[in-house]
């Protein structure tokens, strides 16, 4: 519950939409209709794998007409933790699913003159509801999607379908690559440019609008990490005097959720910072894996972001 | 049974005044005998049956009088209503909030109906009846946010969130304590809150920025504010100020209990959903001292509040010079009992 109001979803339908990727169409389970959300917003999706709680964040891709329905695409990663498999494997049609209120931490920025999206592989999908809501708008915008052959590309048929020659395709089977020193240096003053994709990707996008002189403040970016997992180590809940032990592929918010405490969380991505906990003590290092602590506050050895971070050493003790 | 909306005025000849329910249900700020600066914010839930904060949206017997006197300021001053252009999507958003809330817990004084994108509203009180397309704004006699605002008690900012930073990009500002979109509009949080004494010391600007940031889609907050104001007036603006500053030199022994009123504004924060702005409302409500001390409890509490105030906080809430007429008069009240804690009259 500390992730906000939920919902809950039945699957209504599901589509293979490359080999890997898979589009889910979420419909509200009451009737009633699903939250208008605003482009960029993602949803915690929350799987009961037999006793087990697995919860991972999704963009959205649209709301059907109606209301009634969200779609999300989910990439089969082949060292999921399990959520990813979970979603390929044993969810089905039909299947009951429980979803957080949308939380958009990758909006839109409304008082720019115009929108480069960019997007790499799965990261299309909040590209993909940026892309209609920038064209109900009548804004400025342009469309750049890389994939990695045509097979690859899901979303390409239908982005060119709704946005026509405002689309840019990139195969990398083709040695088509984005080339980000020319799609910067003439856009506008005002441009804002938004990319989601692998990390690399995202790095290069970054490094390359810099390099043309932009304003970090136009350049926008979303990555959700999947926790990397590690060695195991303990966990010791100062105020609930309780401890727990966090496996190798679990991460130290699913330990603490499965000990019984309802600890804070958003995104569970390491980027909004709601899950952020006091260290009271700590045998090893914290390793940090967050894209929210200051390089100071990692330093300090007092914060950490349960989410994505973890600890390399024997006993970690929270004030939670 | 419905409401029963008060002819009375805020200004001129001041007939405004409480019935004794609107006193009971008076969101009277202090938990405690003394005050100080915290963010106090806590989730905008269902409150008590026939309390302020039962709905999310309240409207109270002054409904009909509040918005004539809206009318009133806006004539005279167009720019106490104000939207920069990409606020647009929030300021549907905010139509269908106000909308729905209102016709759901008021029925009978308020519909609303809805066929696909066309809605049709209905507005007793106002005697308003308008069909028009959500979304397109030349089907609407004002702008969206006008429009709606016009039929709405409080004030209301629409805050924009950009790069980790909320910036005041629209509002109806007609009930303020002392402050103005005009000088405002467009500013960022550290500047619009620049002015405030103590509290940026405390950290308290920061941590409240850096939880706003975060505030989520379907889980509203709320925070109580307070200050004083002379004669029952709603509208003590900056651009008003030679109108109502000199209010505070007319205070006196004979006529405190009925001239100075204890002002409390009900501040609610939504994250709206198309546009991922955040509407801030600023519900105002006034009360008499002669009405205040009808609470006992009231009563022995607000004058120890206001003896144990801060000269800073006296200071900003401009109360200085008549603070010590409104202890005295408080006083009489105060037989130096116990009070128990929490808000509520016992």
């Amino acid at each position: 519950m500390s992730g906000g109001v939920e919902i809950t979803v039945r699957v209504a339908e599901i589509e293979q939409a490359t080999a890997s990727v898979k589009r889910f169409r979420l419909a509200s389970a009451s009737g009633e209709p699903l939250p208008v959300f605003s482009a960029g917003s993602h949803v915690v999706v929350s799987m009961d794998d037999g006793g087990h709680r697995i919860r991972n964040p999704y963009s959205l891709i649209d709301r059907a007409p109606d209301g009634l329905s969200y779609r999300i695409g989910v990439l089969r990663t082949p060292n999921s933790r399990g959520g990813s498999i979970f979603m390929h494997e044993r969810v089905s049609v039909g299947s009951e699913l429980v979803i957080t209120m949308p939380v958009n931490l990758f909006p839109l920025i409304r008082t720019g003159r115009k929108h480069v999206l960019v997007a790499g592989g799965i990261g299309v999908t909040p590209i993909y509801a940026m892309a209609d809501e920038l064209r109900s708008q009548n804004a400025p915008y342009e469309v750049h999607y890389a994939m990695r052959d045509e097979a690859n590309g899901a979303f390409a048929a239908e982005l060119v379908e709704r946005h026509g020659d405002k689309v840019r395709l990139y195969r990398d089977d083709a040695r088509e690559i984005i080339r980000v020193e020319e799609m910067l240096p003439n856009q506008p003053l005002g441009t804002h440019l938004y990319v989601c994709g692998p990390e690399g990707m995202i790095n290069a996008i970054l490094a390359g609008g810099r390099a043309a002189g932009w304003p970090v403040e136009n350049l926008h970016s979303e990555r959700f990490l999947a926790p990397p997992g590690g060695a195991p180590f303990s966990v010791a809940l100062a105020k609930a005097g309780i401890t727990a032990e966090v496996g190798p592929h679990q991460s130290l918010l699913e330990a603490i959720e499965e000990a019984g405490v309802d600890a804070p969380y958003l995104c569970r991505g390491g980027a909004c910072g709601q899950c952020v906990t006091t260290v009271l003590s700590f045998e090893g290092e914290l390793i940090h894996n967050d894209h929210y602590l200051t390089d100071e506050e990692k330093a300090s050895g007092t914060k950490i972001m349960t989410c994505v971070s973890r600890l390399n050493g024997r006993e970690l003790v929270l004030d939670l | 049974m419905g409401l029963q909306f008060k002819t009375e005025t805020f200004r001129d000849d001041f007939t405004f005044s409480n019935s004794p329910e609107a006193i009971h249900r008076f969101p009277f700020p202090f938990d405690s005998d003394s005050y100080m600066y915290s963010v106090n914010i806590e989730q905008h839930m269902p409150g008590p049956p026939k309390s302020h904060v039962e709905f999310p949206i309240d409207i109270d017997e002054h409904y009909v009088a509040e918005m004539q006197d809206r009318a009133m300021v806006l004539k005279e001053d167009p720019l106490r209503c104000q939207a920069l252009p990409h606020m647009l999507t929030a300021e549907w958003d905010l139509v269908e909030l106000l909308m729905e809330s209102m016709s759901k817990h008021y029925p009978e004084h308020f519909s609303l109906t809805k066929d696909g994108d066309r809605w049709h509203w209905v507005n007793r009180p106002l005697g308003i009846d308008q069909r028009f397309t959500f979304g397109d704004t030349a089907t609407l006699p004002y702008p969206p946010m006008e429009y709606v605002t016009r039929q709405c008690q409080g004030d209301f900012a629409l805050i924009d969130q950009r790069n980790d930073m909320l910036f005041m990009d629209a509002g109806m500002i007609t009930t303020q304590a002392d402050w103005s979109l005009d000088f405002d509009i467009g500013m960022s949080w550290t500047e619009w809150h620049g002015p405030v004494p103590l509290a940026h010391d405390l950290g308290i600007m920061d941590r409240a920025l850096k939880f706003l940031l975060n505030l989520q889609q379907g889980r509203p907050v709320r925070r109580l504010n307070w200050t004083m104001t002379v004669n029952p007036r709603l509208d003590t603006s900056p651009e008003n100020y030679h109108k109502w500053g000199v209010d505070r030199t007319t205070v006196t022994p004979e006529n405190v209990g009925d001239k100075v009123h204890l002002r409390v504004e009900l501040q609610a924060l939504w994250r709206l959903p198309r546009s991922n702005a955040i509407v801030f409302s600023i519900r105002c409500y006034l009360i008499k001292m002669s009405e205040l001390v009808t609470i006992p409890k009231w009563g022995r509490r607000f004058p120890r509040i206001l003896k144990g105030l801060p000269p800073e906080l006296a200071e900003y809430k401009g109360l200085t010079r008549y603070r010590d007429m409104t202890i005295k008069y408080l006083e009489q009240f105060d037989d130096g009992a116990p009070t128990s804690p929490g808000f509520f009259p016992d």
